[in-house]
């Protein structure tokens, strides 16, 4: 794993706004992330958390500001790009290649340095190093046993592990993960969240994107909070989410959210 | 016997054309509207470089750049946009080749290049390459299967926005697609013109097009074997039934037409669906 000098963060949003015609979708946002971080990303529907994390894979290229990753800026870099600079994205919307087992899936990420150019990638044949690797991460998210087997007939929950695998054979030194726990059930969703956890304590920095309050407030170390594109939150988690500025966004939202939100501030209100 | 070696020619030279769009339409899932284009300029660009004094021989890597050449300025401009994009500019491209071609007297204008001259391999020699260059054109396209040049060719096809993720630069891979499949569809066409001595800008129009996605797709898109099988059988069948000549783009639009509908993965498909081990198929996965 690389690390960065000392006191530079991993990744730096420096006051990115990103605007849709006459909508802005995330307004004047700042935040780091550090070495080592597992950093929640959370806000109501519709507060700009996705828009923020195309702006940092690079999907939309924000209006005004900028994100660094080590110091470096990615300003105008396309997606494969900012990949291959050291970032990885786990996708909300799990889209495996359904014509190869899970495991070839995985070592088609595995193969970035083999992939980098048409020309190597037709120099190179050999596929054991990356079927080893992709083992590697199967058995990191637990569902090596499913290797061979092909991705078209899992459930969402090994669908979810996969992703996270394909975004691990990358070897990135950052990782985003957008709603990795959304459509599982609470068993599910416990344990992948768990598995996050321990990435992360194997050194890797991660910014989540989740809207399953509960497993975010026990996993991660920080959280930062948007609301309507703005922050309105950065912290401790719990410090955080005791502020009223947050505890109001997340109450008066539409009514489906506000509700969903109680259900979960109150479950934290009680673990604390 | 003349007829026979005349035939296999044929054969040969629609191979070479057809593996040469399997390679983009096939491989890497880009639809193009307007590969005859491509060969169109690898045959005329054979056609006046012949009739200019050059041996049959060198006037293959020149018909092979050009058409390569082509074929990336036109990929520059379409490949970075929607995959559809292509399909209509690579139709457009079509059009205006054979719309500049006809006006131009100095390429033989209406009338066609005609007289172009012997090759100088004899028939069985000039059958005999052609035949060794399906060969080669076959060996290379298998051997991509089997590289990750393959594999990320077949990311691409099925989803170039999780390609992306993955980190890969997906226009420099269908860029590189563009250009194998273009230029080898010129070297075709440099066969073509010495076969047939003849050319005209009919024979690289919209319905050669058409005529040679056909073959892929019957074939079955991007099985090597599949679409040997279909180029060399559906080159045939208008010589061998003239109703076939008559109404070409009805019975090809027709074939394009039923294969998607009952069986996009083309006769390689339907093979695998009622043998399912046959190795046809599974050529080049691990």
């Amino acid at each position: 794993m690389n690390h960065p000098t000392s006191n530079t963060p991993l990744l730096q949003v420096n006051g990115v706004t990103v605007r849709f015609g006459g909508l802005t979708a995330v307004d004047d946002v700042s935040f780091d992330v550090h070495q080592g971080d597992l950093l929640g990303l959370i806000g109501p529907n519709g507060a700009g958390k996705t828009t923020m994390m195309r702006a940092i894979i690079g999907v939309v290229q924000p209006t005004v500001g900028s994100v660094f990753l080590g110091g470096e800026s990615l300003n105008g870099l396309p997606i494969h790009k900012r990949i291959q600079k050291g970032m990885s994205l786990s996708q909300q919307l799990v889209r495996p290649l359904r014509d190869m087992s899970i495991q070839e899936n995985v070592a088609l990420a595995a193969a970035s340095d083999k992939t980098i150019s048409p020309l190597r990638a037709f120099l190179n044949v050999s596929t054991d190093r990356e079927l080893a690797v992709a083992q590697t991460e199967l058995a990191r998210v637990g569902i090596v046993s499913m290797a061979s087997q092909s991705p078209s007939i899992q459930p969402l929950g090994v669908l979810k592990r996969l992703e996270l695998a394909r975004a691990l054979a990358l070897k990135p030194r950052l990782l985003l993960l957008d709603e990795p726990l959304a459509g599982l059930n609470s068993q599910e969703a416990r344990a992948l969240a768990t598995t996050i956890a321990e990435i992360n304590q194997q050194g890797l920095t991660i910014v989540l994107i989740e809207h399953n309050l509960g497993e975010v407030m026990r996993i991660c170390q920080r959280l930062v909070v948007l609301d309507n594109g703005k922050k309105i939150g950065d912290g401790d988690p719990r410090v955080v989410m005791a502020d009223p500025v947050v505890r109001a966004a997340y109450l008066g939202g539409d009514a489906l959210g506000a509700s969903e939100a109680q259900g979960h501030s109150t479950l934290e209100t009680q673990r604390a | 016997m003349n007829y026979e070696i005349s035939l296999i020619t044929t054969m040969a030279i629609a191979v070479m054309f057809a593996l040469s769009l399997n390679l983009i339409t096939g491989f890497c899932g880009q639809i193009s509207l307007g590969h005859a284009t491509f060969q169109g300029i690898g045959a005329y660009a054979a056609a006046m470089l012949g009739k200019a004094g050059w041996p049959f021989l060198a006037t293959l890597p020149v018909s092979m750049v050009l058409a390569g050449l082509l074929g990336v300025i036109v990929g520059l401009a379409s490949l970075r946009v929607r995959a559809d994009f292509l399909a209509i500019t690579t139709m457009g491209v079509g059009f205006l080749f054979v719309g500049i071609v006809r006006q131009q007297e100095s390429l033989g204008g209406e009338l066609g290049v005609s007289s172009i001259p012997d090759h100088g391999l004899g028939r069985v020699g000039f059958m005999a390459l052609a035949l060794l260059m399906c060969a080669g054109i076959a060996a290379l396209s298998v051997y991509i299967k089997r590289s990750w040049m393959g594999r990320v060719f077949n990311g691409i096809a099925e989803d170039e926005d999780t390609m992306r993720v993955l980190g890969i630069d997906v226009p420099r891979y269908k860029l590189a697609a563009f250009a194998m499949g273009t230029s080898l569809a010129g070297l075709s066409g440099a066969f073509y013109t010495y076969h047939l001595t003849f050319i005209g800008a009919e024979s690289f129009g919209f319905v050669e097009s058409i005529t040679v996605l056909s073959m892929v797709v019957f074939g079955g898109i991007g099985s090597v074997p599949g679409v040997i099988i279909a180029a060399a059988l559906l080159s045939v069948l208008p010589a061998w039934f003239q109703v076939i000549g008559d109404y070409k783009l009805l019975v090809y639009g027709g074939l394009l037409f039923v294969m998607m509908r009952f069986s996009p993965g083309g006769m390689a498909g339907l093979a695998a669906r009622f043998f399912p081990t046959t190795p046809l198929v599974k050529g080049g996965k691990p």
